[in-house]
């Protein structure tokens, strides 16, 4: 009875003890269906969650009811529905398969998986699905085996196949239907990228049949409401579709044939398969199998019919379930949720107001995020033409919304009216939050701390955003210690998911409550950790960083040394990060961080990038850094220029430690060795935060899962052997900490059970 | 289209002949006609200036595109206004100020107050001017003038309110006005071709004047539409609705109530003097429309919408004038509400409101003229208005059918935008006045999510 197997990014981890329920006959708690005339509308809502998800509880219950509804001779057609207000069905649940023990396993739950929604498909009772809500995964998957769909048009509703992004593929029929509903180039692009369609879009795409708008408030909730209209319209439907009103194949337009046409020769679809294919190695590096096997699994079913393409599919989706990968990515994604949630509590006092100080990249960024959440946003900076740059920056973001028709221009008009830029301090007593994003000076950062508790109330926090100064140093300069805290926000802002927050001893509880409640506003993925030189993020990029430029002295030339690391699963290159970073700063956080630490954090000479910096190439922000950049240009060149300042501080590289593995090694064991320090010293919390703070802040291989992850698969027995080599070349910079080497001594223990 | 002349009453200096058959009377002249029912005999209060409605008149509405169709919308206007001076037999220099409502701009008469004022007589030293709020752009105009009399500033204004889609400004696109705009600026035969050349094809793409709401991009129809679903109201009750409005106005016009009609010699044209839109037709012929805005499943339709709302369907209207001297009292309010889901819900927050501020319950009403922009916004305001929609404590009840919009409305005799606010007061007014009544309540919802009402009391002979 299981039904669809791939999940959705959504759905929820729920330990159900579905063993329990097996063989018993019990009262339907999940899905149940009602008799309106002569259609049956089924409803589902999973009543331990806020989302549905295709347990094996549901999937059993779901075909009871379809047997029922088959069998009762009164009932000519079914329309399912959630009755969730914002979920249909988000996915498979994520811990059935993982309680699988073997391919073999998995692979019998996307068989009957298949079976169920074939069963569907062929219904001699038309059924709508009646879509209101995140309709994912195998949610999508029995979307699309009913025969008609029916969806809102609320911001709510988007349709996708997010199992890629877990390592999986769609494994309940996916691969089969999808390329015949929308046509092969469609159909790769919504499985391969795992992206959210929303419902106007479904709808151009052909993924949905009709849309129903969502409706504001009448006599009952809006969200009530537009469940009750949507089952209206989707009975109709169903109606209509067993009067033969509503036809079910629908007339194809003269572009659709012309395409059909094109597709029915063979050798288009092989260079079809051909360009997919080499995309996805182009992007993915070979690293990630599930891309792969999506083709694959398409491939066959359309070359060699359905039969042989649902066995490759199910097949598939056995073998990914249990690759290292998919495992990483599922543990992200789980990480994903836990660092979601605020684990201090509600804070005493909501942040209503929140100022900023400092216009630049980092201060706009975090203004962007601020104001679109309802938030009141004071921007201060002390330049005026500062201060344009920096709210033409949050101008520019939402009007890119805009423009992408996310937002109307009238919600981008709104939503700016809660930003207010100023030079000086006035409103300030106002302001529940103060987030300072100053140039990285401890004095400068006294200064402003001391100017902004002069002016605040004393309930206000303050809150630091530096990548490397420890916050007790300075709330060294603070009246009210207790309310100081650091929040590490990563550039560009907008993008980067994680926010790194830094408590001291010092901090109160409520202060990282309240912190976290902000992040989580924003829309962030939140890691806190200990205070520290370096915090987590910043002291596991710095050795990395020192050894990338050791290499480059050593002779690799940037471009290699980028694809050396990108080849390892980082999305962006070590030389390219640094240019992201910028140079200056990188200069400034390995000094800061050698004093800190000593000769652990050395390897390269910090004077290449001060004299990089002296001679202005300090990173993308200027120009020129590892790289030139020139706007308007994607393709980058190499800076000419640092070949003479990489010849000055030339090493001669040893070859024992120098083939392209040992120096892809060499930077990640440094970044791996240094977090596990991090977690032995009581900075992180734990490993799941530091995998979460790696990947999502820094970019370590999604593949690989995080350090911590990379650990427990690659293993630490062997990764300290290779540490050891690297150790006898380059001394204590490749000394494995303690918490490594008892993980290599006990192969019983692992980072994550 | 319409136009009222409005009086104070202590200080009027028009002669009593055509002065005040409707109005808030004045404290020291309560009648014993006052029905002793009513929760207060009169809104009349000591030492306050009433405001009486004089006269109201308004040409005939005509579909878009009809005979009216090659005149401007001051034609209109000024047509009404020498309507009203000969029902009046005013002195053209009696009136202190004459204000007009209009939404669609004709940019050659962006004031189109003062262009018809002149045009129709007035004495040049009377000022002029036009306002703007939607559908009640013309109740917009009354209540100015009632606070310009209240103010003591004046004593005597002309308000009306005119619109005219017969014709409508259709813009160049703004990159095309902007290379135009520029080509003005250039100074050498150079900067001329550059520009020129920088023209393409897509420029040339005109700009309609937009039917969607700008702050939501919805239509009113759309939005009408889930309006309707929200309050659930069937598709049936809408097109009983929309017969309904047909058939009482189809029935006021043969019996001769529509007196505020006035009959204009279209130049070029016949006399126009009846209104054109009105068609009762059959529940059967209303069931076959298809949904004109969610489709296929919507149940607002061209039929059941108010004609001049629907641009698109085939008869599209208008071109109406009132012009009515008014007086509504200090009882009237605006209030305005959530522009994407409440944007027809104006009478529900406004009714009770305008009845609490004139101390009056709904039973107190004898004529009630709601504004019809849909059958579905009527019937979701006035299902809305029975439920726990609004809180307890200003819960004040429904409109009884019997009392509500009996001479047509909106959807059966049009709805020229600007105009509207004139002909619901005026027809207030009549009815009032031939039904025997006290007391009328006028409510209208508009777009940008805006709502009016006000209580009119008849002023007793």
């Amino acid at each position: 009875m299981a039904g669809a197997r791939a999940l959705g990014v959504l759905s929820r981890f729920t330990s159900r003890r579905y063993a329990l329920f097996i063989g018993k006959i019990l009262p339907r708690t999940h899905v149940n269906y009602e008799v309106k005339g002569d259609v049956a509308v089924v409803r589902i809502n999973d009543p331990s969650s806020k989302v549905n998800t295709l347990s094996v509880q549901m999937q059993r219950e779901m075909t009871e009811v379809m047997n029922e509804v088959w069998a009762n001779n009164a009932v000519q057609s079914a329309v399912l529905i959630s009755s969730k207000p914002g979920c249909f069905i988000a996915g498979a649940d994520i811990n059935m398969i993982q309680a699988c023990n073997s391919p073999e396993e998995v692979t019998t739950l996307s068989q009957e998986g298949q079976k169920m929604f074939e069963r569907i498909e062929n219904s001699p009772k038309p059924v709508v699905a009646a879509i209101n809500g995140s309709c994912l995964g195998g949610g999508l998957e029995f979307a699309i085996a009913c025969q008609y769909r029916v969806a809102t048009k609320s911001k709510k509703t988007v349709l996708g196949t997010p199992e890629v992004m877990l390592g999986l593929l769609p494994g309940a029929g996916g691969t089969q239907r999808l390329p015949k509903m929308l046509g092969l180039p469609s159909a790769f692009d919504m499985m391969l990228t795992g992206r959210n369609i929303r419902a106007d879009k479904a709808k151009k795409m052909g993924l949905v049949d009709q849309l129903v708008d969502p409706l504001g408030p009448g006599l009952k909730s809006p969200e009530e409401r537009t469940i009750d209209y949507l089952e209206e319209v989707a009975i109709e439907c169903a109606r209509g579709i067993v009067s033969k009103k509503i036809p079910l194949r629908k007339e194809k337009g003269r572009m659709q044939k012309i395409q059909d046409h094109i597709m029915s020769y063979g050798f288009v679809r092989n260079q079809i398969y051909k360009t997919v294919h080499g995309k996805v190695m182009k992007q993915s590096k070979g690293l990630y199998p599930a891309p792969l096997k999506i083709i694959e699994s398409v491939k066959t079913g359309v070359e060699q019919g359905p039969d042989a393409g649902y066995l490759a599919e199910s097949q598939n989706f056995g073998e990914l379930a249990k690759t290292s990968e998919s495992a990483a990515l599922i543990g992200l994604y789980h990480g994903q949720v836990a660092c979601k949630k605020n684990r201090f509590g509600t804070p005493q006092k909501e942040v209503k107001t929140l100022a900023i100080l400092g216009a630049g990249l980092m201060g706009a960024g975090i203004a962007q995020v601020t104001v679109d959440k309802g938030v009141h946003t004071v921007l201060k900076d002390t330049a005026v033409a500062g201060l344009a740059r920096g709210e033409q920056q949050v101008y520019k973001g939402l009007n890119d919304k805009t423009r992408k028709k996310n937002i109307t221009s009238f919600q981008r008009d709104s939503i700016l009216s809660n930003l207010t830029g100023q030079l000086d301090y006035r409103g300030f007593e106002n302001a529940d939050m103060v987030i300072e994003a100053v140039f990285e000076d401890i004095n400068i950062k006294h200064a402003v701390l001391k100017e902004v508790e002069a002016v605040v109330s004393p309930h206000c926090i303050f809150a630091s955003n530096t990548s490397a100064l420890p916050i007790k140093d300075i709330a060294a300069a603070s009246k009210r210690p207790d309310k100081v805290i650091g929040m590490h926000y990563f550039s560009p802002v907008d993008k980067m998911q994680l926010l790194e927050i830094i408590s001291t001893d010092q901090t109160s509880k409520d202060t990282i409550a309240s912190a976290v409640a902000v992040g989580l506003k924003q829309g962030k993925v939140i890691i806190v950790v200990g205070d520290g030189p370096g915090f987590y993020t910043t002291r596991c990029l710095a050795p990395m960083l020192a050894e990338a430029v050791r290499v480059l002295q050593e002779g690799v030339d940037p471009k290699k040394l980028d694809g050396l690391t990108t080849s390892f699963g980082f999305p962006v290159g070590a030389a390219t990060l640094a240019d992201e970073v910028g140079i200056d700063v990188a200069a400034h956080v390995a000094e800061d961080l050698g004093k800190a630490f000593g000769s652990r954090f050395g390897g390269g000479n910090v004077e290449v990038l001060k004299t990089m910096v002296d001679l202005g190439f300090k990173g993308r922000k200027s120009g020129k850094g590892c790289y030139v950049y020139q706007p308007g240009l994607k393709t980058k060149e190499v800076n000419p220029d640092i070949g003479d300042i990489l010849e000055k501080y030339r090493i001669t590289p040893n070859p024992a430690v120098s083939s392209d593995s040992d120096v892809q090694y060499r930077l990640v064991s440094r970044f791996v060795n240094e977090a596990v320090m991090c977690l032995q010293e009581g900075i992180l919390n734990g490993p799941l935060e530091g995998d979460i703070g790696a990947v999502f802040g820094l970019g370590f291989p999604p593949c690989l899962g995080g350090p911590f992850r990379f650990v427990d698969s690659f293993g630490a027995d062997k990764l300290v052997e290779k540490m050891r080599r690297f150790e006898a070349v380059y001394g204590n910079h490749f000394t494995p900490c303690q918490l490594l080497l008892d993980h290599a001594n006990d192969s019983s223990k692992k980072f994550h059970k | 289209m319409a136009a009222m002349m409005l009086n104070a009453m202590r200080r009027c200096s028009l002669r009593p002949s055509w002065a005040m058959r409707f109005g808030e009377l004045s404290s020291n002249n309560v009648f014993s006609l006052s029905v002793q029912t009513k929760s207060k005999k009169t809104l009349a209060r000591p030492g306050v200036k009433n405001i009486v409605l004089v006269e109201g008149v308004r040409t005939p509405f005509l579909l878009s595109g009809t005979t009216y169709a090659d005149l401007m919308p001051h034609d209109l206007a000024r047509a009404a206004l020498q309507g009203l001076l000969n029902r009046t037999n005013l002195p053209k220099d009696a009136v202190d100020y004459i204000i007009y409502g209009t939404v669609i701009q004709e940019v050659k008469t962006s004031n189109v107050a003062r262009e018809a004022a002149l045009g129709a007589g007035f004495s040049d030293k009377i000022p002029a001017h036009t306002v703007t709020m939607a559908c009640i752009s013309s109740n917009q105009a009354m209540t100015t003038g009632a606070g310009l009399i209240a103010a003591g500033q004046c004593d005597a204004i002309v308000a009306g309110g005119v619109e005219f889609m017969s014709d409508v400004p259709i813009r160049h696109s703004r990159k095309m006005r902007k290379t135009m705009l520029s080509l003005s600026r250039a100074k050498t035969l150079g900067q001329r071709l550059g520009l020129i050349g920088s023209i393409r094809l897509a420029h040339l793409t005109p700009e309609l004047p937009a039917v969607a709401e700008f702050s939501t991009a919805e239509t009113m129809g759309h939005s009408a539409d889930r309006l309707a679903a929200a309050f659930g109201v069937s598709r049936l009750e809408q097109d009983e609705f929309a017969l309904r409005s047909h058939t009482l106005a189809k029935k006021a016009q043969d019996d001769g109530l529509l007196q505020d009609v006035i009959s204009f010699k279209v130049p070029g044209r016949d006399i126009v003097s009846k209104d054109n839109g009105i068609r009762p037709s059959s529940m059967e012929q209303l069931k076959k429309l298809k949904p004109a805005f969610i489709k296929p499943h919507g149940t607002v339709t061209a039929a059941n919408s108010s004609f001049l709302v629907n641009t698109r369907h085939t008869h599209i209207q208008n071109d109406i004038l009132i012009v009515s001297c008014f007086h509504p009292g200090r009882d009237f309010v605006y209030v305005s509400q959530d522009p994407k889901d409440q944007l027809l819900l104006g009478p529900t927050y406004g009714t009770p409101k305008a009845l609490e501020r004139a101390g009056l319950s709904m039973s107190d009403i004898d004529v009630f003229e709601f504004h019809e922009a849909f059958a579905g916004q009527i019937m979701a305001n006035l299902k809305a208005m029975d439920s726990d929609w609004l809180p307890r404590h200003t819960w004040v009840g429904t409109p009884p059918m019997e009392k509500f919009n009996l001479w047509g409305g909106s959807l059966s005799l049009g709805h020229p935008f600007g105009a509207t606010g004139c002909r619901l007061v005026t027809t207030v007014a009549h009815r009032l006045q031939k039904e025997g009544g006290q007391y009328g309540l006028v409510a209208a919802c508009a777009a940008g999510g805006q709502g009016h009402a006000m209580v009119i009391e008849a002023y007793p002979q």
